[in-house]
Protein backbone atom coordinates (compact mmCIF):
# COMPACT_ATOMS: atom_id res chain seq x y z
CA UNK A 1 0.00 0.00 0.00
CA UNK A 2 2.52 2.53 -0.93
CA UNK A 3 0.18 3.91 -3.14
CA UNK A 4 -1.53 6.26 -1.07
CA UNK A 5 1.54 7.57 1.15
CA UNK A 6 3.98 8.21 -1.87
CA UNK A 7 1.12 9.89 -3.83
CA UNK A 8 0.15 12.23 -0.87
CA UNK A 9 3.89 13.30 -0.78
CA UNK A 10 3.16 14.31 -4.39
CA UNK A 11 0.00 16.03 -3.59
CA UNK A 12 1.21 17.97 -0.34
CA UNK A 13 4.10 19.35 -1.59
CA UNK A 14 2.44 20.83 -4.47
CA UNK A 15 -0.11 22.11 -2.35
CA UNK A 16 2.65 23.44 -0.12
CA UNK A 17 3.67 26.04 -3.59
CA UNK A 18 0.73 27.86 -4.75
CA UNK A 19 2.48 28.00 -8.32
CA UNK A 20 3.16 24.87 -8.31
CA UNK A 21 -0.59 23.08 -8.55
CA UNK A 22 -0.87 20.48 -11.34
CA UNK A 23 -3.90 18.69 -12.10
CA UNK A 24 -2.54 15.49 -10.97
CA UNK A 25 -1.52 17.12 -7.62
CA UNK A 26 -4.89 18.39 -6.92
CA UNK A 27 -6.28 14.55 -8.12
CA UNK A 28 -3.70 13.20 -5.34
CA UNK A 29 -5.09 14.90 -2.88
CA UNK A 30 -8.89 14.52 -3.54
CA UNK A 31 -8.39 10.85 -3.84
CA UNK A 32 -6.87 10.76 -0.47
CA UNK A 33 -9.26 12.99 0.88
CA UNK A 34 -11.83 10.66 -0.46
CA UNK A 35 -10.12 7.64 0.77
CA UNK A 36 -9.45 8.69 4.33
CA UNK A 37 -13.19 9.80 4.61
CA UNK A 38 -14.69 6.59 3.58
CA UNK A 39 -12.84 4.65 5.52
CA UNK A 40 -13.60 6.73 8.68
CA UNK A 41 -17.27 7.25 6.90
CA UNK A 42 -17.86 3.20 6.41
CA UNK A 43 -16.17 2.88 10.15
CA UNK A 44 -17.64 5.18 12.06
CA UNK A 45 -20.18 7.70 11.00
CA UNK A 46 -22.46 4.42 9.55
CA UNK A 47 -22.89 2.91 12.53
CA UNK A 48 -23.39 6.34 14.62
CA UNK A 49 -25.99 7.02 12.46
CA UNK A 50 -27.42 3.38 11.94
CA UNK A 51 -27.39 3.36 15.90
CA UNK A 52 -30.33 6.69 15.89
CA UNK A 53 -31.94 5.18 12.59
CA UNK A 54 -32.64 2.16 13.85
CA UNK A 55 -33.68 3.00 17.69
CA UNK A 56 -36.17 5.65 15.59
CA UNK A 57 -37.11 2.72 12.75
CA UNK A 58 -40.43 2.37 14.76
CA UNK A 59 -40.87 6.19 15.41
CA UNK A 60 -40.89 8.15 18.48
CA UNK A 61 -43.48 6.94 19.92
CA UNK A 62 -41.77 3.98 20.23
CA UNK A 63 -38.59 5.34 21.26
CA UNK A 64 -39.82 7.10 24.16
CA UNK A 65 -41.68 3.85 25.25
CA UNK A 66 -38.63 2.17 25.89
CA UNK A 67 -37.34 4.77 28.38
CA UNK A 68 -39.92 3.71 30.23
CA UNK A 69 -39.58 0.09 31.00
CA UNK A 70 -38.57 -0.03 34.51
CA UNK A 71 -35.96 -2.43 33.62
CA UNK A 72 -34.56 0.36 31.67
CA UNK A 73 -34.72 3.02 34.35
CA UNK A 74 -33.01 0.66 36.72
CA UNK A 75 -30.27 0.33 33.83
CA UNK A 76 -29.76 4.13 33.49
CA UNK A 77 -29.90 4.54 37.40
CA UNK A 78 -27.14 2.18 37.76
CA UNK A 79 -25.19 3.55 35.44
CA UNK A 80 -25.40 6.90 36.90
CA UNK A 81 -24.66 5.86 40.50
CA UNK A 82 -21.58 4.02 39.43
CA UNK A 83 -20.43 6.94 37.81
CA UNK A 84 -20.91 9.12 41.06
CA UNK A 85 -19.64 7.20 42.79
CA UNK A 86 -16.16 6.08 40.82
CA UNK A 87 -15.53 9.41 39.39
CA UNK A 88 -15.21 11.84 42.05
CA UNK A 89 -12.98 9.03 43.85
CA UNK A 90 -10.71 8.66 40.62
CA UNK A 91 -10.70 12.65 40.47
CA UNK A 92 -9.33 13.01 44.38
CA UNK A 93 -6.65 9.72 43.58
CA UNK A 94 -5.88 11.32 40.00
CA UNK A 95 -5.14 14.91 42.00
CA UNK A 96 -2.99 13.62 44.81
CA UNK A 97 -1.13 11.21 42.38
CA UNK A 98 -0.43 14.18 39.97
CA UNK A 99 0.55 16.24 43.05
CA UNK A 100 2.56 13.72 44.40
CA UNK A 101 4.21 12.93 41.58
CA UNK A 102 4.99 16.38 39.86
CA UNK A 103 5.76 18.37 43.05
CA UNK A 104 8.54 16.20 44.32
CA UNK A 105 11.22 14.05 43.56
CA UNK A 106 11.64 10.75 44.30
CA UNK A 107 13.24 7.36 43.79
CA UNK A 108 11.10 4.61 41.74
CA UNK A 109 8.60 7.70 40.38
CA UNK A 110 8.74 6.40 36.64
CA UNK A 111 7.93 3.15 37.87
CA UNK A 112 4.81 4.28 39.62
CA UNK A 113 3.41 6.29 37.06
CA UNK A 114 3.72 3.15 34.90
CA UNK A 115 1.50 1.10 37.67
CA UNK A 116 -0.80 4.01 37.38
CA UNK A 117 -1.11 3.44 33.75
CA UNK A 118 -1.42 -0.22 34.17
CA UNK A 119 -4.98 -0.71 34.44
CA UNK A 120 -5.30 0.69 30.20
CA UNK A 121 -3.31 -2.09 29.24
CA UNK A 122 -5.27 -4.81 30.85
CA UNK A 123 -7.90 -6.63 29.00
CA UNK A 124 -11.35 -5.72 30.20
CA UNK A 125 -12.21 -9.38 30.95
CA UNK A 126 -9.55 -9.40 33.06
CA UNK A 127 -10.18 -6.42 34.80
CA UNK A 128 -13.56 -7.58 36.13
CA UNK A 129 -11.93 -11.50 36.62
CA UNK A 130 -9.24 -10.32 39.10
CA UNK A 131 -12.28 -8.91 41.64
CA UNK A 132 -14.41 -12.06 40.70
CA UNK A 133 -11.58 -14.15 41.88
CA UNK A 134 -11.14 -11.55 45.78
CA UNK A 135 -14.60 -11.42 45.96
CA UNK A 136 -16.25 -14.17 44.35
CA UNK A 137 -18.10 -17.50 46.11
CA UNK A 138 -14.55 -19.23 45.57
CA UNK A 139 -12.51 -16.63 45.62
CA UNK A 140 -9.89 -15.30 48.60
CA UNK A 141 -12.82 -13.71 50.40
CA UNK A 142 -15.98 -15.51 49.08
CA UNK A 143 -16.46 -17.39 52.15
CA UNK A 144 -15.89 -14.91 55.07
CA UNK A 145 -18.26 -12.54 52.62
CA UNK A 146 -20.72 -14.73 52.84
CA UNK A 147 -20.49 -15.99 56.61
CA UNK A 148 -21.01 -12.10 57.06
CA UNK A 149 -23.74 -11.79 54.25
CA UNK A 150 -21.62 -8.96 52.58
CA UNK A 151 -22.07 -9.39 48.83
CA UNK A 152 -19.74 -7.63 46.21
CA UNK A 153 -19.34 -9.87 43.05
CA UNK A 154 -22.65 -9.52 41.41
CA UNK A 155 -23.93 -6.24 43.29
CA UNK A 156 -22.94 -2.51 43.17
CA UNK A 157 -19.90 -3.13 45.04
CA UNK A 158 -18.05 -5.34 42.47
CA UNK A 159 -19.52 -2.66 39.81
CA UNK A 160 -17.79 0.12 41.07
CA UNK A 161 -14.84 -1.57 41.61
CA UNK A 162 -14.52 -3.03 38.54
CA UNK A 163 -15.21 0.76 36.83
CA UNK A 164 -12.62 2.05 39.20
CA UNK A 165 -10.20 0.46 37.75
CA UNK A 166 -10.55 0.48 34.53
CA UNK A 167 -11.00 4.35 34.94
CA UNK A 168 -8.22 4.49 37.29
CA UNK A 169 -5.74 6.23 35.47
CA UNK A 170 -7.36 8.90 33.28
CA UNK A 171 -7.51 12.01 36.08
CA UNK A 172 -4.02 11.08 36.96
CA UNK A 173 -1.99 10.71 32.88
CA UNK A 174 -4.16 14.31 32.57
CA UNK A 175 -2.81 15.91 35.64
CA UNK A 176 0.78 14.43 35.84
CA UNK A 177 2.25 15.86 32.94
CA UNK A 178 0.41 19.23 32.89
CA UNK A 179 1.75 19.71 36.66
CA UNK A 180 5.25 18.51 35.65
CA UNK A 181 4.81 21.20 32.94
CA UNK A 182 3.91 24.51 35.28
CA UNK A 183 6.45 23.81 37.70
CA UNK A 184 6.89 24.48 41.08
CA UNK A 185 7.44 28.09 40.79
CA UNK A 186 3.87 29.70 41.87
CA UNK A 187 3.63 27.13 44.62
CA UNK A 188 6.60 27.91 46.38
CA UNK A 189 5.77 31.44 46.41
CA UNK A 190 2.77 30.64 47.85
CA UNK A 191 4.35 28.91 50.53
CA UNK A 192 6.69 30.94 51.45
CA UNK A 193 4.66 34.45 51.81
CA UNK A 194 2.70 32.24 54.77
CA UNK A 195 -0.08 30.65 52.69
CA UNK A 196 -1.36 26.77 53.58
CA UNK A 197 -1.18 23.93 51.81
CA UNK A 198 -4.99 23.90 51.29
CA UNK A 199 -4.84 27.75 50.42
CA UNK A 200 -2.40 27.16 47.74
CA UNK A 201 -4.03 24.34 46.01
CA UNK A 202 -7.40 26.12 45.53
CA UNK A 203 -5.60 29.60 45.18
CA UNK A 204 -3.13 28.62 43.19
CA UNK A 205 -2.48 25.09 41.38
CA UNK A 206 -6.55 24.78 40.58
CA UNK A 207 -7.19 27.49 38.39
CA UNK A 208 -3.93 26.77 36.59
CA UNK A 209 -5.18 22.97 36.35
CA UNK A 210 -8.60 23.14 35.63
CA UNK A 211 -8.59 22.58 32.06
CA UNK A 212 -6.59 19.31 32.34
CA UNK A 213 -8.92 18.56 34.71
CA UNK A 214 -11.67 18.68 33.31
CA UNK A 215 -10.31 17.22 30.39
CA UNK A 216 -9.76 13.99 32.47
CA UNK A 217 -12.46 13.86 34.45
CA UNK A 218 -15.00 13.68 30.99
CA UNK A 219 -12.97 11.41 29.95
CA UNK A 220 -12.97 9.59 33.19
CA UNK A 221 -17.00 9.45 33.21
CA UNK A 222 -17.63 8.70 29.51
CA UNK A 223 -15.48 5.40 30.05
CA UNK A 224 -16.93 4.87 33.91
CA UNK A 225 -20.45 4.97 32.12
CA UNK A 226 -19.72 2.95 29.00
CA UNK A 227 -18.09 0.23 30.47
CA UNK A 228 -18.66 -3.08 29.33
CA UNK A 229 -16.37 -6.23 29.67
CA UNK A 230 -15.25 -5.68 33.40
CA UNK A 231 -18.60 -5.09 34.38
CA UNK A 232 -20.22 -7.27 33.10
CA UNK A 233 -18.03 -10.18 34.62
CA UNK A 234 -18.67 -8.79 37.53
CA UNK A 235 -21.96 -7.96 37.46
CA UNK A 236 -24.19 -11.58 36.88
CA UNK A 237 -26.14 -9.70 34.27
CA UNK A 238 -29.47 -9.54 37.20
CA UNK A 239 -31.85 -7.88 34.90
CA UNK A 240 -33.52 -4.53 36.62
CA UNK A 241 -30.73 -5.20 40.05
CA UNK A 242 -26.61 -5.71 38.47
CA UNK A 243 -27.59 -4.84 34.72
CA UNK A 244 -25.78 -1.17 33.97
CA UNK A 245 -26.87 0.77 30.75
CA UNK A 246 -24.34 -1.23 28.15
CA UNK A 247 -25.07 -4.27 30.38
CA UNK A 248 -28.93 -3.63 29.52
CA UNK A 249 -28.20 -3.11 25.64
CA UNK A 250 -26.74 -6.51 25.11
CA UNK A 251 -29.82 -8.37 27.24
CA UNK A 252 -32.07 -5.97 25.15
CA UNK A 253 -30.57 -7.04 22.03
CA UNK A 254 -30.20 -10.97 22.32
CA UNK A 255 -34.19 -10.29 23.11
CA UNK A 256 -33.95 -8.93 19.66
CA UNK A 257 -35.95 -5.90 21.02
CA UNK A 258 -33.66 -3.85 18.60
CA UNK A 259 -35.80 -0.66 19.51
CA UNK A 260 -35.09 -0.98 23.04
CA UNK A 261 -31.29 -1.75 22.92
CA UNK A 262 -30.59 1.04 20.17
CA UNK A 263 -32.71 3.62 22.30
CA UNK A 264 -30.42 2.66 25.59
CA UNK A 265 -27.14 2.82 22.67
CA UNK A 266 -28.32 6.39 21.58
CA UNK A 267 -28.63 8.09 24.67
CA UNK A 268 -24.84 6.29 25.31
CA UNK A 269 -23.68 7.78 21.74
CA UNK A 270 -25.37 11.15 22.86
CA UNK A 271 -22.91 11.12 25.88
CA UNK A 272 -20.02 10.48 23.79
CA UNK A 273 -20.96 13.14 21.32
CA UNK A 274 -21.05 15.53 24.68
CA UNK A 275 -18.04 13.94 25.53
CA UNK A 276 -16.21 14.94 22.35
CA UNK A 277 -17.71 18.58 21.93
CA UNK A 278 -16.29 19.07 26.01
CA UNK A 279 -13.19 18.10 24.96
CA UNK A 280 -12.82 19.91 21.79
CA UNK A 281 -13.84 23.04 24.03
CA UNK A 282 -11.49 22.27 26.40
CA UNK A 283 -8.85 22.12 23.64
CA UNK A 284 -10.11 25.62 21.81
CA UNK A 285 -9.56 27.27 25.10
CA UNK A 286 -6.20 27.01 25.15
CA UNK A 287 -5.48 23.71 26.47
CA UNK A 288 -3.46 21.88 24.62
CA UNK A 289 -3.11 17.79 24.61
CA UNK A 290 0.18 16.74 24.69
CA UNK B 1 11.52 7.07 48.71
CA UNK B 2 13.20 10.49 50.23
CA UNK B 3 12.59 13.89 48.92
CA UNK B 4 15.53 15.01 46.42
CA UNK B 5 18.58 16.59 47.72
CA UNK B 6 18.83 19.02 44.71
CA UNK B 7 16.59 22.04 45.98
CA UNK B 8 14.98 22.45 49.21
CA UNK B 9 11.50 22.16 49.04
CA UNK B 10 8.81 23.80 51.02
CA UNK B 11 5.95 22.48 49.50
CA UNK B 12 3.61 20.12 52.23
CA UNK B 13 2.03 17.17 50.93
CA UNK B 14 4.75 14.62 50.32
CA UNK B 15 4.34 12.11 52.66
CA UNK B 16 0.11 12.07 52.87
CA UNK B 17 -0.50 12.27 49.08
CA UNK B 18 2.44 9.21 48.16
CA UNK B 19 0.92 7.52 51.45
CA UNK B 20 -3.07 8.26 49.84
CA UNK B 21 -1.51 7.36 46.19
CA UNK B 22 0.28 3.83 46.98
CA UNK B 23 -2.75 2.97 48.99
CA UNK B 24 -5.06 3.31 46.54
CA UNK B 25 -3.03 1.39 43.82
CA UNK B 26 -2.72 -0.95 46.17
CA UNK B 27 -6.16 -1.86 47.07
CA UNK B 28 -7.78 -1.12 43.22
CA UNK B 29 -4.66 -2.50 41.17
CA UNK B 30 -2.11 -4.04 42.67
CA UNK B 31 -3.66 -6.30 44.98
CA UNK B 32 -6.65 -8.01 42.88
CA UNK B 33 -4.03 -8.51 39.93
CA UNK B 34 -1.66 -10.28 42.53
CA UNK B 35 -4.46 -12.39 43.29
CA UNK B 36 -4.93 -13.28 39.49
CA UNK B 37 -1.18 -14.47 39.36
CA UNK B 38 -1.50 -16.43 43.12
CA UNK B 39 -4.71 -17.89 41.77
CA UNK B 40 -2.93 -19.12 38.34
CA UNK B 41 0.00 -19.98 40.54
CA UNK B 42 -1.92 -22.27 42.98
CA UNK B 43 -2.56 -24.35 40.20
CA UNK B 44 -0.82 -27.81 39.51
CA UNK B 45 1.97 -26.81 37.02
CA UNK B 46 0.81 -29.95 34.06
CA UNK B 47 -2.75 -28.12 34.79
CA UNK B 48 -1.86 -24.72 33.93
CA UNK B 49 -0.04 -25.58 31.01
CA UNK B 50 -3.11 -27.73 29.79
CA UNK B 51 -5.32 -25.19 30.12
CA UNK B 52 -3.84 -22.35 28.06
CA UNK B 53 -2.40 -25.09 25.15
CA UNK B 54 -5.57 -26.79 25.05
CA UNK B 55 -6.75 -26.90 21.31
CA UNK B 56 -9.54 -24.61 21.99
CA UNK B 57 -7.05 -21.91 23.90
CA UNK B 58 -4.81 -22.44 20.96
CA UNK B 59 -7.65 -21.23 18.39
CA UNK B 60 -8.76 -18.20 20.51
CA UNK B 61 -5.16 -16.82 20.84
CA UNK B 62 -4.66 -17.44 17.02
CA UNK B 63 -7.78 -15.46 16.25
CA UNK B 64 -7.32 -12.83 19.12
CA UNK B 65 -3.67 -12.17 17.82
CA UNK B 66 -4.34 -12.35 14.04
CA UNK B 67 -7.37 -9.75 13.71
CA UNK B 68 -5.54 -7.35 16.27
CA UNK B 69 -2.52 -7.84 13.85
CA UNK B 70 -4.95 -7.35 10.64
CA UNK B 71 -6.63 -4.32 12.38
CA UNK B 72 -3.93 -2.57 13.30
CA UNK B 73 -2.10 -2.79 10.10
CA UNK B 74 -5.11 -1.69 8.48
CA UNK B 75 -5.26 1.24 10.66
CA UNK B 76 -1.67 1.55 10.11
CA UNK B 77 -2.30 2.42 6.32
CA UNK B 78 -5.74 4.41 6.48
CA UNK B 79 -4.48 6.17 10.23
CA UNK B 80 -1.77 7.35 8.35
CA UNK B 81 -3.62 8.41 5.46
CA UNK B 82 -6.01 9.97 8.33
CA UNK B 83 -3.19 12.20 9.62
CA UNK B 84 -1.73 13.24 6.17
CA UNK B 85 -5.10 14.83 5.25
CA UNK B 86 -5.65 16.30 8.68
CA UNK B 87 -1.96 17.55 8.64
CA UNK B 88 -1.47 18.66 5.61
CA UNK B 89 -4.65 19.78 3.68
CA UNK B 90 -8.01 22.18 3.72
CA UNK B 91 -11.35 20.36 3.07
CA UNK B 92 -14.72 21.59 3.86
CA UNK B 93 -15.35 19.94 7.62
CA UNK B 94 -11.38 19.05 8.11
CA UNK B 95 -11.99 20.15 12.50
CA UNK B 96 -15.61 18.38 12.64
CA UNK B 97 -13.32 15.18 10.94
CA UNK B 98 -10.36 16.12 13.29
CA UNK B 99 -12.80 16.13 16.53
CA UNK B 100 -14.71 12.72 16.14
CA UNK B 101 -11.53 10.78 15.44
CA UNK B 102 -11.52 10.67 18.87
CA UNK B 103 -15.15 8.99 19.01
CA UNK B 104 -13.98 5.26 19.82
CA UNK B 105 -12.17 6.87 22.75
CA UNK B 106 -15.91 7.88 23.91
CA UNK B 107 -18.42 5.65 22.19
CA UNK B 108 -18.72 2.73 24.75
CA UNK B 109 -17.77 -1.03 23.15
CA UNK B 110 -21.23 -2.20 23.51
CA UNK B 111 -22.77 0.78 21.24
CA UNK B 112 -20.30 0.23 18.71
CA UNK B 113 -20.98 -3.54 18.62
CA UNK B 114 -24.43 -3.58 17.78
CA UNK B 115 -24.01 -0.54 15.61
CA UNK B 116 -21.33 -2.44 13.51
CA UNK B 117 -23.50 -5.58 13.41
CA UNK B 118 -26.15 -3.83 12.29
CA UNK B 119 -24.28 -1.73 9.03
CA UNK B 120 -22.32 -5.20 8.47
CA UNK B 121 -24.69 -7.59 8.68
CA UNK B 122 -26.21 -8.69 5.29
CA UNK B 123 -29.05 -7.20 5.26
CA UNK B 124 -27.03 -3.40 6.59
CA UNK B 125 -26.55 -0.78 4.59
CA UNK B 126 -23.10 -1.51 3.93
CA UNK B 127 -23.53 -5.51 4.29
CA UNK B 128 -25.92 -5.81 1.75
CA UNK B 129 -23.55 -4.42 -0.93
CA UNK B 130 -20.55 -7.14 0.47
CA UNK B 131 -22.59 -10.47 0.91
CA UNK B 132 -23.40 -10.32 -2.87
CA UNK B 133 -19.45 -10.41 -3.63
CA UNK B 134 -19.28 -13.09 -1.62
CA UNK B 135 -17.93 -10.99 1.73
CA UNK B 136 -19.81 -12.54 4.57
CA UNK B 137 -18.37 -9.71 7.25
CA UNK B 138 -20.87 -10.69 10.43
CA UNK B 139 -20.02 -13.77 12.53
CA UNK B 140 -17.07 -14.78 10.71
CA UNK B 141 -13.33 -13.50 11.80
CA UNK B 142 -13.71 -10.42 8.92
CA UNK B 143 -16.23 -8.64 11.46
CA UNK B 144 -13.96 -9.23 14.23
CA UNK B 145 -11.39 -7.43 12.61
CA UNK B 146 -14.01 -4.23 11.54
CA UNK B 147 -14.24 -4.30 15.30
CA UNK B 148 -11.20 -4.42 16.05
CA UNK B 149 -9.86 -1.65 13.53
CA UNK B 150 -12.55 0.79 14.88
CA UNK B 151 -11.17 0.75 18.27
CA UNK B 152 -7.45 0.86 16.86
CA UNK B 153 -8.31 3.91 15.11
CA UNK B 154 -7.72 6.88 16.98
CA UNK B 155 -4.44 5.29 19.13
CA UNK B 156 -2.91 5.58 15.04
CA UNK B 157 -3.99 8.80 13.99
CA UNK B 158 -3.13 10.39 17.10
CA UNK B 159 0.06 9.19 17.69
CA UNK B 160 1.37 10.38 14.02
CA UNK B 161 -0.76 13.27 13.09
CA UNK B 162 1.77 15.17 15.84
CA UNK B 163 5.20 12.75 14.09
CA UNK B 164 3.36 14.64 10.51
CA UNK B 165 3.26 18.24 12.09
CA UNK B 166 7.04 17.75 13.45
CA UNK B 167 8.23 17.31 9.79
CA UNK B 168 10.30 19.85 9.06
CA UNK B 169 8.99 21.33 5.66
CA UNK B 170 11.71 23.33 5.21
CA UNK B 171 14.05 20.48 4.81
CA UNK B 172 11.77 18.84 2.03
CA UNK B 173 12.00 22.46 0.02
CA UNK B 174 15.60 22.05 0.63
CA UNK B 175 15.93 18.17 -0.66
CA UNK B 176 13.66 19.24 -3.48
CA UNK B 177 15.66 22.32 -3.83
CA UNK B 178 18.75 20.28 -4.45
CA UNK B 179 16.90 17.95 -7.20
CA UNK B 180 15.51 15.04 -5.52
CA UNK B 181 12.30 13.52 -6.54
CA UNK B 182 8.88 13.57 -4.67
CA UNK B 183 9.21 10.48 -3.39
CA UNK B 184 13.11 10.10 -2.36
CA UNK B 185 11.97 13.14 -0.47
CA UNK B 186 9.07 10.88 0.94
CA UNK B 187 11.11 8.25 1.92
CA UNK B 188 14.30 9.94 3.16
CA UNK B 189 12.61 12.90 5.32
CA UNK B 190 8.82 12.11 5.84
CA UNK B 191 8.95 8.17 6.48
CA UNK B 192 12.12 8.26 9.39
CA UNK B 193 10.54 11.05 11.27
CA UNK B 194 7.37 9.52 11.59
CA UNK B 195 8.19 6.09 11.71
CA UNK B 196 8.42 5.78 15.38
CA UNK B 197 4.99 7.37 15.85
CA UNK B 198 3.53 4.86 13.01
CA UNK B 199 5.28 1.90 14.92
CA UNK B 200 3.93 3.14 18.38
CA UNK B 201 0.56 3.48 17.12
CA UNK B 202 0.72 0.24 15.79
CA UNK B 203 1.48 -1.39 19.04
CA UNK B 204 -0.98 0.92 20.99
CA UNK B 205 -3.53 -0.43 18.58
CA UNK B 206 -2.97 -3.81 18.73
CA UNK B 207 -2.50 -4.36 22.44
CA UNK B 208 -5.83 -2.51 23.10
CA UNK B 209 -7.24 -4.83 20.00
CA UNK B 210 -6.05 -7.81 21.80
CA UNK B 211 -7.97 -7.48 25.26
CA UNK B 212 -11.21 -5.86 23.22
CA UNK B 213 -14.46 -7.50 24.16
CA UNK B 214 -17.73 -5.60 24.19
CA UNK B 215 -17.41 -4.50 20.71
CA UNK B 216 -16.35 -7.93 19.47
CA UNK B 217 -19.03 -10.42 21.14
CA UNK B 218 -21.77 -8.64 19.29
CA UNK B 219 -20.27 -9.09 15.31
CA UNK B 220 -18.12 -12.56 16.21
CA UNK B 221 -21.10 -14.84 16.56
CA UNK B 222 -19.03 -16.46 19.05
CA UNK B 223 -18.49 -20.05 17.68
CA UNK B 224 -15.89 -22.15 19.74
CA UNK B 225 -12.34 -22.93 18.14
CA UNK B 226 -13.48 -20.64 14.80
CA UNK B 227 -14.68 -16.96 15.95
CA UNK B 228 -14.08 -16.95 19.96
CA UNK B 229 -11.95 -14.85 20.99
CA UNK B 230 -9.43 -15.39 24.21
CA UNK B 231 -11.12 -12.76 26.64
CA UNK B 232 -14.76 -14.34 25.57
CA UNK B 233 -13.11 -17.95 26.44
CA UNK B 234 -12.06 -16.57 29.81
CA UNK B 235 -15.96 -14.92 30.43
CA UNK B 236 -17.14 -18.58 29.63
CA UNK B 237 -14.83 -20.28 32.26
CA UNK B 238 -15.94 -18.05 34.65
CA UNK B 239 -19.95 -18.74 34.18
CA UNK B 240 -18.33 -21.93 34.04
CA UNK B 241 -17.36 -21.52 37.81
CA UNK B 242 -13.84 -22.97 36.53
CA UNK B 243 -11.94 -19.62 38.45
CA UNK B 244 -9.01 -21.31 38.04
CA UNK B 245 -9.05 -21.83 34.12
CA UNK B 246 -10.23 -18.45 34.14
CA UNK B 247 -6.95 -17.20 35.91
CA UNK B 248 -4.43 -18.88 33.55
CA UNK B 249 -5.96 -17.38 30.51
CA UNK B 250 -6.09 -14.15 32.93
CA UNK B 251 -2.58 -14.54 33.20
CA UNK B 252 -1.89 -15.48 29.56
CA UNK B 253 -3.42 -11.89 28.61
CA UNK B 254 -1.60 -10.06 31.41
CA UNK B 255 1.59 -11.53 30.40
CA UNK B 256 0.56 -10.29 26.94
CA UNK B 257 -0.35 -6.70 28.55
CA UNK B 258 3.32 -6.56 29.99
CA UNK B 259 4.89 -7.68 27.01
CA UNK B 260 2.93 -4.86 24.76
CA UNK B 261 3.94 -2.26 27.49
CA UNK B 262 7.26 -3.04 27.48
CA UNK B 263 7.35 -2.71 23.44
CA UNK B 264 5.52 0.49 23.99
CA UNK B 265 8.25 2.22 26.41
CA UNK B 266 11.09 1.19 24.16
CA UNK B 267 9.38 2.53 21.17
CA UNK B 268 8.81 5.78 23.01
CA UNK B 269 12.66 5.52 24.47
CA UNK B 270 13.63 5.22 20.69
CA UNK B 271 11.65 7.57 18.68
CA UNK B 272 12.79 10.06 21.28
CA UNK B 273 16.78 9.17 21.19
CA UNK B 274 15.34 9.72 16.94
CA UNK B 275 14.21 13.03 17.76
CA UNK B 276 17.30 14.12 18.70
CA UNK B 277 19.91 13.04 16.61
CA UNK B 278 17.78 14.99 13.51
CA UNK B 279 17.97 18.19 15.33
Amino acid sequence: MAGPSTSAEAAAELASRPGHTTLQATLVRWLLITVSLTFLGALLAAPLAAVFATALEKGWNAYFQSFGDPDTRAAIRLTLTTALIVVPLNTVFGITAAWCIAKFEFRGKSFLITLIDLPLAVSPIVSGLIYVLLFGLNGWFGAWLQEHEISIVYALPGIVLATMFVTFPYVARELIPLMQQLGNDEEEAAITLGAGGWFTFFRVTLPRIRWGLVYGVILCNARAMGEFGAVSVVSGNIRGLTTTMPLHIEILYNEYNFVGAFAVASLLSLLAVVTLIIKTLVERSGYRRR
Amino acid sequence: MKVGQREPNVIPGFGITLGFTTFFLCVIVLIPLAALVLKAGGMDFSRFIEVITSPRALASYRLSFGAAMVAAGVNMVFGFALAWTLVRYDFPGRQFVDAIIDMPFALPTAVSGIALTAVFAGNGWIGQYLEPLGIKVTYTWIGITVALTLIGMPFVVRTVQPALQEVQRDLEDAAETLGAGRFYVFRRIIVPTVLPALLTGFTLAFARAVGEYGSVIFIAGNMPMKTEITPLLIFIKLEEFDYAGAAALGCVMLAISFVMLLAINLLQVWGRKRMMVSR
